[in-house]
């Protein structure tokens, strides 16, 4: 096994931990954390693959090494506007979390709107 | 055989330090779990023999949004007076997402386990095409070349999210300075470092620059030191947050992408397309997009993580 093989499980990993984290975790800036950490798995991913397509003289494929340079970028931005949704969301309703829609409670939900 | 024990070691670290940002029970030891991850993982882009991701991982992945987080977090502790946790979902629902995601990570295990051959690969046209661009380093061209593209769009993204940052202001402090004033404390390690540490990282930002056209580095990850520097200096309370309706400030945020747009429709008529340097003068007019550039990026990252204007503008 490579050790680019070994970094690709590792991502893989990473996008299992990011989403179980991103679904069972109610408050709002632990899922964007959870998020961040799913697609730093993904990038990774996009890494093993510029590994394996190293040639010509570089160490990997440029191609995708950048593509991830700009996922980083705007990964972050994306971050950035959702803290400040959090934050808003905070100072609007004094609550962090998202309601969970549990099948029955979920009803009650329906009925009262 | 070194290099496959030191990947093991590397992936059980990071995934046991993602593990524990997940699990723990308090946002400020997942904040710190974060940081940890993204520093971790800059060490296996390193491994990758990605320089250029590594540094912005670290730079960008860590530590600005390690530090976005953490700002978030005292503000919702200050708002949020009850402090009411949410209730954890039930066993049920924790154990089917558990269930979910490791179909997911199995799955894409799979695909990592089975690559296709030969590998799929651009690093040759990338490399063979390098001396029209006159620049050193492959990732650099493909960001600002053969997919400058790409790179001016992401500006606008930057922008557009601090856009939508700024429009969550309340009507009233539209215009007027975002977050708290820090106060200045005389005696403390924060001042100290944020006296001693931006005079070698405005010089380490400026050098990523130059030195991105040829060694790994760039405008992104010099613009990201420099905004470090600055988000460090308002946190120590040395300098305060500009006014968001500030006139200086909006040309500095908008120069790198008009400059860059700029330049890409002047390729219609000096090239033959879009985004497209004349013979000869491809790495003069890169490193004159690149400067701007990187005065926008910084000053875009830092408000970015100031967040939306916080007081009533001064009449």
């Amino acid at each position: 096994m490579t050790s680019a093989t070994l970094y690709g499980l590792m991502g893989a990993g990473l996008v299992g931990l990011g989403l179980y984290g991103l679904v069972v975790h109610p408050h709002a800036l632990r899922k964007i954390l959870a998020f961040n950490i799913l697609g730093g798995g993904v990038f990774l991913l996009f890494g093993v693959i510029a590994r394996r397509g190293a040639s010509a003289g570089v160490g990997g494929d440029p191609v995708p090494q950048a593509l991830v340079i700009t996922g980083i970028v705007v990964a972050f931005s994306a971050t950035a506007l959702a803290v400040a949704l959090a934050v808003r969301l905070v100072e609007e309703t004094g609550r962090a979390a998202l309601p969970f829609d549990d099948p029955p409670t979920g009803r009650a939900h329906r009925a009262e709107l | 055989m070194n290099k496959q024990r030191a990947a093991a070691v590397l992936g059980l670290l990071v995934l046991a330090v993602a593990a524990w940002a997940i699990a723990t029970r308090t946002i400020f030891a997942s904040v710190i779990g974060f940081v940890s991850y993204g520093l971790l993982l800059a060490l296996a882009w390193v491994r990758l023999a990605a320089v250029d991701v590594a540094i912005t991982e670290a730079a960008i992945g860590g530590g600005v949004t390690g530090v976005l987080l953490l700002t978030a977090y005292a503000r919702l502790r200050r708002t949020d007076e009850a402090h009411t946790e949410p209730a954890p979902p039930s066993p049920a629902l924790r154990a089917s997402a558990a269930v979910l995601s490791a179909l997911v990570a199995a799955g894409l295990a799979g695909i990592v386990l089975m690559p296709v051959s030969p590998a799929p690969t651009l690093a040759p046209l990338a490399v063979d095409s390098l001396p029209a661009t006159g620049l050193g380093n492959p990732v650099a061209a493909v960001l600002l070349a053969y997919r400058a593209w790409d790179t001016l769009l992401e500006k606008v993204v930057l922008l557009l999210a601090l856009l939508g940052v700024w429009s969550l202001a309340p009507d009233l402090l539209w215009g007027g300075r975002p977050g708290l004033r820090h106060p200045m404390q005389r005696d403390s390690p924060l001042t100290l470092l944020a006296q001693l540490l931006p005079p070698v990282g405005i010089v380490v930002g400026v050098y990523m620059v130059w030195n991105g056209a040829t060694a790994p580095g760039g405008a992104f990850p010099g613009g990201t030191i420099l905004a470090a520097m600055w988000i460090l200096v308002m946190q120590a309370g040395l300098a305060d947050a500009p006014a968001v309706g500030g006139r200086a400030l909006r040309i500095v945020l908008v120069a790198g992408a008009a400059l860059f747009l700029a330049v890409g429709l002047a390729g219609f008529v000096v090239a033959d397309a879009f985004l497209a340097y004349p013979a000869g003068y491809a790495k003069p007019l890169i490193v004159a997009i690149e400067i701007p550039l990187t005065l926008s990026i910084a000053a875009t990252l830092g408000l970015l993580v100031a967040g939306p204007p916080a007081r009533r503008p001064e009449a």
